[in-house]
């Protein structure tokens, strides 16, 4: 087995057993990315120097001790580039590390690699990227998904043992599905912010892509808990989330809501994620129908709360105290107004004209107040389900990865492939998508995602429910013809 | 609702410029959008608080303490025009 391909957990145990040195590792690392990169596209950018500094000194009786793990560009690494995928951000250098970062490099593990992704972390495909589309490792003419669309091929492809993205309404769950790998959106508040290039701030949440639920534990381990720099960040326990894997399903209830089980769903995704559920039957637990009544607005709530959050974090970009400027400008408007111009990418203009004029005088209280208001009705449905079921079941996108370009000029049909991810932000809860199936496409084989919902800062539930699908199945083992 | 939407003013607000082309196509894309969103108005939202954050938390304080944190030619580093510790931008006062 090539070093390469190994999960996080067993990585470690080699470079504890002597077996493997980090330097050696990340050798092996960058000799993959080498080969397969060039066709994936999943890396923007790499310091291998700077990260075998690291390993050189590693710790390996740390958590995660000599483990390279790639990170999404949209997160500060001090004297490293972190572009969002913008041109308005060409040349910027963190002098920073953001929480999440710290704490790794406190457990050991060494930052390696920064992730493409759709530009701001605004789109469904990494198509939105002003610096190259990344492609899917199972087929490479189609989109990993987004907007974390690097930090999942690089996983899915055998060129990280593990990643970093961010979800603000699937972000992280999406591409994982699309590429086959564990993909794990936190509840809001469980993670720093702190050094996350702000998208919809009541929103974005960091989390681990990795090849295994068990690896997903030992990354949420690192990056939890309180930060006085996020204050929304909260002070709930952090228990080790490795914990609970391995129990066995006896007396759980999973919820399955008949609104994701809907038309027009690919019926393909449609019979493994039911094949899945009837697995977990088999598996001891209890499946119990229940209805998430306002599921249908989610993409409308969405699409008004995230754009007006957008434009107010967006206005930070004007030209002067980082990024792009446009030269020669009559005046500070001027200057402001072409700055934008030349550095954002269409999908961000739009996002933020959508934004600004839902936050505007006049049309605010019949958009974005609407927006919030139904935004607690998505919340009231979810806590009514959780009274009477431990986790929820559902696919996590109603459709397998679909072609480049196909509808990277149709922002609507782009946004309602987030339809089953959404609801999870705007509540605030966790979810978790885990590979449960490949469907066959044009004689290529592409995966399919299951999504699991818990109650908020119940990640290590979430994760035991996981894991024992995982370790009951081979989806896992699967890899991509790359 | 949508058919009041005017991409050219809302750039305005934004501080965006925009070319023809992009006012041209935004206008037909976000109007396409905004219908879709309007779809909300149908829900009974009567009495019901809305939700700008998923957790209920409210005044959160820290010591308001000194710290390290950036020197100046830290702020300063990625500043596109800067002289004598400072930005530099165009000229605003007449």
């Amino acid at each position: 087995m090539e070093l390469t391909s190994l999960s996080v957990a067993a990585l470690q145990e080699k470079l504890r057993n002597r077996e493997v040195s980090a330097p050696e590792v990340l050798r092996s690392l960058e000799a993959r990315i080498a080969q397969v990169d060039p066709a994936i596209h999943g890396y923007l950018s790499r310091d291998f120097d700077a990260a075998l500094k690291l390993a050189e000194s590693a710790d390996v009786s740390l958590p995660l001790g000599g483990v390279p793990i790639a990170i999404k560009d949209v997160i500060n690494v001090s004297g490293e580039p972190c572009t969002a995928a913008s041109r308005i951000l060409q040349g910027y250098r963190s002098n920073y590390d953001a929480t999440v970062i710290q704490k790794l490099k406190a457990a050991g593990a060494i930052p390696f690699g920064r992730c493409n992704l759709d530009e701001f972390a605004m789109g469904s495909s990494t198509e939105n990227s002003a610096f190259g589309h990344t492609r899917n490792p199972w087929d490479t003419s189609r989109i990993p998904g987004g907007s974390s669309g690097g930090s999942a091929a690089v996983v899915a492809a055998d060129e990280a043992f593990a990643s970093l993205g961010s979800d603000t309404g699937g972000s992280i769950r999406q591409p994982a599905s699309h590429c086959g790998c564990v993909g794990l959106k936190p509840t809001y508040g469980r993670v720093s912010r702190f050094g996350l290039i702000a998208f919809a701030s009541s929103l974005d949440q960091i989390g681990p892509f990795t090849k295994t639920v068990r690896d997903s534990a030992l990354l949420l381990n690192a990056i939890s808990g309180r930060d006085p720099m996020d204050s929304t960040s909260l002070a709930e326990p952090v228990p080790d989330y490795t914990a609970q894997l391995g129990r066995d399903l006896k007396g759980v209830k999973l919820g399955m809501p008949r609104e994701y089980f809907i038309e027009g769903i690919d019926p393909q995704v449609d019979a493994a994620v039911r094949a899945a559920i009837r697995h977990y039957e088999s598996l001891g637990a209890e499946i119990v129908e229940i209805s998430l009544p306002n599921t249908e607005h989610a993409v409308g709530v969405y699409y008004i709360i995230a754009t007006a959050e957008a434009s107010a974090n967006l206005a930070r970009f004007d030209g002067v105290r980082y990024g792009h400027r446009a030269e020669g400008a009559a005046n500070l408007l001027d200057q402001y107004g072409r700055t934008r111009e030349e550095g954002f990418g269409p999908e961000v203009k739009r996002r933020i004209i959508l934004g600004t004029y839902v936050l505007s005088s006049g049309y605010y209280d019949a958009y974005y107040l609407r927006a919030q208001k139904v935004r607690t009705l998505i919340r009231r449905d979810f806590t009514s389900a959780f009274e009477k079921v431990d986790a929820i079941v559902a696919p996590t996108s109603p459709e397998t990865a679909f072609k480049v370009g196909d509808r990277s000029d149709d922002p609507l049909k782009m946004y309602l492939a987030d339809i089953f991810t959404i609801a999870a932000n705007l509540a605030g809860i966790c979810g978790l998508t885990l590979p449960c199936g490949l469907a066959s496409v044009d004689g290529q084989m592409l995966p399919i995602g299951l999504q699991l919902l818990g109650k908020p800062f119940e990640e290590a539930n979430l994760l035991r429910i996981a894991d024992a699908y995982e370790q009951s199945t081979d989806w896992h083992r699967q890899r991509p013809p790359v | 609702m949508s058919a009041a939407f005017d991409v050219r003013y809302t750039a305005q607000l934004a501080r965006l410029h925009l070319s023809e082309a992009e006012i041209t196509k935004f206008q037909a894309q976000l109007s396409q959008v905004l219908a879709y969103v309007e779809k909300l108005e149908k829900v009974d939202v009567s009495g019901v608080e809305p939700t700008a954050h998923a957790n209920a938390v409210f005044n959160v304080f820290r010591e308001d303490a000194p710290r390290d944190w950036f020197t100046p030619e830290d702020a300063l580093a990625n500043a596109p025009r800067s002289a004598n510790h400072l930005f530099i931008v165009p000229k605003v006062i007449e």
